[in-house]
């Protein structure tokens, strides 16, 4: 159970675009912190890249179907960590979304919630018997992923917590619905979008309006999209080159090594960097997505393309925040993104997609 | 179940992969946006958020006397600049506060620099206190009020006391109407220009050219490296005709008094001296309590800030005779053997007509006319020689015109003719109107320095040199020249030679061993008519007008003393400066020849001490 089953059946498409990806990373998280009190950040995210290396081949060991049956229980001890952090964060002054494990290494349970629940809805897909659910059955899926969501929602991560409905929307796809179906969720969105907007905190709103327009604030919430937004623009074609970025090099754009990174790459490596980058991502979501149609079951499936959905908002809204196409939200870019829980959450679930292909031909 | 399985996912993964290719292609799509299309503003707008501009200013250029001491000159100072591209609007009061300024005054003041360039920082305060400095130096680091930046300024230093203030002018922030003007093309809301006097004249020869330093600035607006400096270029220091010594004397002697001075060299139109009265005080206007010192400036009724030198246009009386005496012996229409009775006046066109002396002086020449300011005299010469005969010489002596000094806002006075009359009042001249005329009052009005210009010229033997400021360059007005009989010159001369130093009316104003001349004036402000129908009794100007010596003039001076009711009072103030100008040349001339004997005497230097 220690050894691969065959080394030629790991997922090596996946695996070296992840750490092309993640060297890319590193370059340029080097790159933004250099001679700067962070200037420790590179060789850090390199430890976690290899920390993730081993969760990748721990995830890839432990049969699927096994991880898929132990869902419920992880998802009910998660939920209670997350109930916890809440409760602990209206006694205690100062929210927290991490908990501590010594050492400065910090565990953000939000970030695993995602993993469980690509687990929790490929068990509840496998076990439906018919190709399009009940109302119940929908029902019961969307309460399984709105907990979660509510509860990171009010730490408040709205960022994490959108992620989740990526993960809701493939169980939902998978699932199948009517017609009928189709058109209530869309009224109730329809509904629920508007109200939404008063439940959510000032600086949330600040984050869209200044997403709508950055020059409106330009001091505020729009300052960190602005300032991206000229970072982006002025690398060009080919870009000012490494270490050579204006807005990163003289600070002005804000977490240049982390949510931005994406804006600090294309500083330094222009447009033609970013469409590599961009390539690299896209040939990743499509092996993903490969996976998902050569899994041996509907729960393989699941998996693969909820891993996928997942990939995908996380670029979308990380790389449309730094060019302005998307509201700020604090979701990291994936592989790239300096942070410990963010790269192992990442290897965790492209592991199970390797766990996937390597029991692709076992039924 | 397991076919099944693959096949009910396959179109589901399909859509999955094309939403994938569309979320690509529109993120690709928002990149080329702004990386291509918009790279250029981009660029530009990394560029401000990095660079930053920050004035040098530049002094301007000092005011030196004849002997090239200093009168004007500039002093260190700090400023407050306001960044306007960081600054933050809840800043402002507690900078106001800590700077001591009006929370008001200062959005006043943003409100008015809106057309000036974001990136170029404001002038929020000047002159700054040890207090106001240390505020700022402990306040504008980046995580206070980074808006906030101190530079070191060159201030102007002025005499105290209102000296020669007029004549200096002073500075202030151009106006919106002057910079609708050519002159001030070049400038920009907030920069300093000359308001009056020689400020105002050589304003683009003081002004330097502001210099400006580029520094790389990171987000908290630490410099990190200078890309580019270009030094300030200091202004020109110019350096004036007048001469401290003189103007000095003049200052004192005007004292307490109202009215207007002005001395000039005949010979080159260089002016030596000018004082007007009341005045201002220029270091107060440039001080703190500028706004309270310009409150006083203009409640005051007397007008400070007329440079009465230049502008007060008022009738000059007995010190125009000089000039009919010259009209008639140039038109031949009396010579030095001429000599009209007075009996203390005279009837002419029905209206009769005193002489000052209601006594009378008796069977009376030219010389003891001019000596004793005989009215009866002038009023026969003017009565037969005709106004237009007068008004042909006062305007050879340059009455009527400016002189063309370099001072802003000369006045021009008022030359009447027949002509004239008819033009300006749509009437006809009349027979009194001339005999008005030929003592100086009527419509006759005339400057300070168009007297001293007129008598100057005149006794140099008809050359009107251009009065002027500036040392050097000789002055855009050339010189107007005149040929005069030298002995009708020469006549007119011993009578005004004759007022001081003979039986005249200002023998108080002898000064041993110097030949001055001169010709004392007591002008009415109103006529005799208006004065008695109003009831009430105007006090009368007192003029004098001088020159020294008799022979080759080297000095002319006009005193305006308004209410000193009679012209003698304005001669002893003539005499002083007159006084001051030889006192000064012995001086030099005494110095000059010491130093060579001094020179001489001394032993020779060792050949190794010159290193």
């Amino acid at each position: 159970m220690l050894s691969f089953r065959t080394l030629r059946d790991v997922d090596w498409t996946l695996l070296i675009l992840t750490l092309i990806l993640c060297g890319i990373g590193v370059l340029q998280i080097y790159s933004a912190t250099q001679s700067t009190s962070e200037a420790d950040r590179w060789w850090k995210q390199v430890i976690y890249i290899f920390v993730g290396l081993f969760v990748f081949y721990l995830v890839s060991q432990i049969d699927y179907h096994t991880l898929v049956g132990q869902a419920p229980l992880m998802y009910v001890v998660f939920a209670g960590i997350l109930v916890f952090l809440l409760i602990l964060s209206r006694v205690v002054l100062g929210a927290k979304r991490w908990i501590s494990l010594g050492a400065g290494f910090k565990l953000q349970p939000s970030e695993f919630m995602k993993l469980i629940l690509i687990l929790f809805v490929a068990r509840y897909i496998s076990e439906l018997k018919t190709d399009s659910m009940s109302l119940r059955d929908l029902l019961k899926l969307c309460g399984l992923v709105l907990v979660p969501f509510i509860l990171v929602g009010l730490q408040p991560d709205l960022g994490t917590a959108l992620c989740y409905l990526p993960i809701l929307g493939v169980g939902v796809l998978l699932a199948g619905l009517t017609r009928q179906q189709a058109m209530a969720i869309m009224i109730i969105l329809l509904l629920i979008v508007p109200t939404g907007w008063f439940a959510l905190k000032d600086y949330q709103k600040a984050r869209i309006t200044s997403f709508m327009d950055p020059a409106s604030d330009p001091q505020g919430s729009g300052y960190q999209v602005m300032q991206s937004k000229i970072a982006v623009g002025s690398g060009g074609m080919w870009g000012l080159g490494v270490t050579r970025g204006m807005q990163i090099q003289l600070r002005f754009l804000p977490f240049a090594h982390t949510d931005f990174i994406f804006a600090a790459f294309a500083e330094e490596h222009g447009f033609v960097g970013v469409v590599a980058v961009l390539g690299l991502y896209f040939l990743l979501l499509m092996q993903i997505l490969q996976n998902a149609q050569t899994a041996p079951d509907r729960a393989g499936t699941a998996i693969c393309m909820g891993v996928g959905a997942l990939m995908l908002f996380h670029v979308l809204e990380n790389a449309g925040m730094v060019a302005g196409l998307m509201p700020v939200a604090g979701i990291p870019l994936p592989l790239m993104s300096y942070g410990g829980s963010s790269i192992l959450s990442f290897f965790l679930m492209l592991g199970l997609v390797n766990n996937v292909r390597l029991r692709r031909f076992l039924q | 179940m397991l076919r099944d399985e693959s096949k009910f996912a396959q179109g589901k993964i399909a859509f999955l992969q094309y939403l994938s290719v569309g979320i690509f292609l529109f993120i690709v799509g928002g990149y080329w946006n702004l990386q291509i299309r918009n790279e250029e503003i981009y660029s530009l707008k990394a560029e401000r958020n990095r660079i930053k501009a920050l004035p040098i200013p530049a002094p301007r250029g000092k005011i030196l006397d004849r002997d090239k001491r200093v009168i004007v000159d500039n002093h260190s100072s700090f400023s407050v600049l306001l960044s306007l591209e960081t600054l933050k609007e809840e800043h402002l009061r507690p900078i106001a506060e800590g700077l001591d300024l009006d929370y008001d005054e200062v959005i006043a003041l943003l409100k008015s620099r809106r057309s000036r360039p974001r990136y170029l920082p404001i002038t929020l305060k000047k002159e700054l206190t040890p207090a106001e400095i240390a505020f700022v130096e402990s306040h504008r680091d980046p995580d206070t009020y980074p808006e906030l930046e101190l530079i070191h300024t060159e201030r102007r230093v002025y005499p105290s006391n209102g000296f020669a203030a007029h004549l200096i002018g002073y500075i202030g922030e151009v106006s919106e109407a002057e910079l609708n003007q050519a002159d001030f093309a070049k400038y920009q809301q907030g920069d300093l220009v000359g308001k009056t006097g020689i400020e105002r004249q050589y304003n683009d020869l003081l002004t330097g050219q502001d210099g400006q330093r580029q520094v790389l600035v990171d987000n908290k607006g630490n410099e990190r490296r200078v890309l580019g400096l270009k030094r300030a270029v200091p202004g020109q220091s110019i350096e004036l005709t007048l001469d401290l010594d003189v103007q000095t004397v003049m200052e004192l002697a005007m004292d307490g008094r109202r009215g207007g001075a002005v001395a000039l060299d005949p010979r080159n139109g260089e002016v030596l001296a000018m004082v007007s009265r009341p005045g201002f005080d220029l270091t107060k206007l440039s001080s703190r309590e500028r706004s309270k010192e310009w409150k006083e400036i203009f409640s005051n009724p007397e007008k400070p800030l007329l440079n009465r030198a230049i502008q007060a246009q008022l009738a000059p009386g007995s010190t125009f005779k000089p000039i009919v005496a010259l009209a008639a012996l140039e038109g031949g229409e009396i010579t030095n053997d001429t000599s009209f009775s007075c009996g203390g006046g005279l009837n002419f066109f029905g209206r009769y007509f005193h002489c000052h002396n209601k006594k009378g002086h008796g069977a009376t020449s030219l010389k003891r006319a001019l000596a004793q300011s005989c009215d009866v005299y002038f009023y026969n010469v003017g009565n037969k020689i005709g106004i237009d005969q007068i008004a042909k010489y006062a305007e050879i002596a340059g009455f009527g015109a400016r002189t063309g000094i370099d001072l802003p806002a000369e006045a021009e006075g008022t030359l009447p003719s027949s002509k004239w009359k008819i033009r300006a009042l749509r009437e006809k001249w009349y027979g009194g109107d001339t005999v008005s005329v030929s003592i100086g009052q009527g419509y006759l009005t005339a400057t300070p320095i168009q007297l001293a210009h007129a008598i100057g010229g005149m006794v140099i033997g008809g050359i009107w040199h251009t009065p002027h400021l500036l040392r050097g360059d000789a002055p855009a007005k050339p010189a107007r020249k005149v040929d005069l009989d030298l002995e009708h010159v020469r006549l007119v001369t011993d009578g005004m030679c004759e007022v001081v130093n003979g039986a005249g009316t200002a023998y108080g104003s002898r000064i041993p061993g110097i030949e001055m001349c001169g010709k004392t004036g007591t002008a009415q402000t109103a006529s005799n008519e208006y004065q008695k129908a109003k009831n009430i009794r105007l006090k009368d100007n007192a003029w004098f007008v001088a020159f020294a010596p008799r022979v080759n003039p080297e000095i002319a001076v006009a005193v305006l003393f308004e209410e000193g009711e009679h012209g003698p009072m304005a001669g002893t103030i003539a005499r002083d400066i007159v006084k001051a100008y030889f006192d000064k040349k012995t001086r030099k001339e005494v110095s000059q020849t010491q130093p060579s004997t001094v020179t001489a005497s001394l032993p020779a230097a060792p050949a190794g001490a010159a290193n």
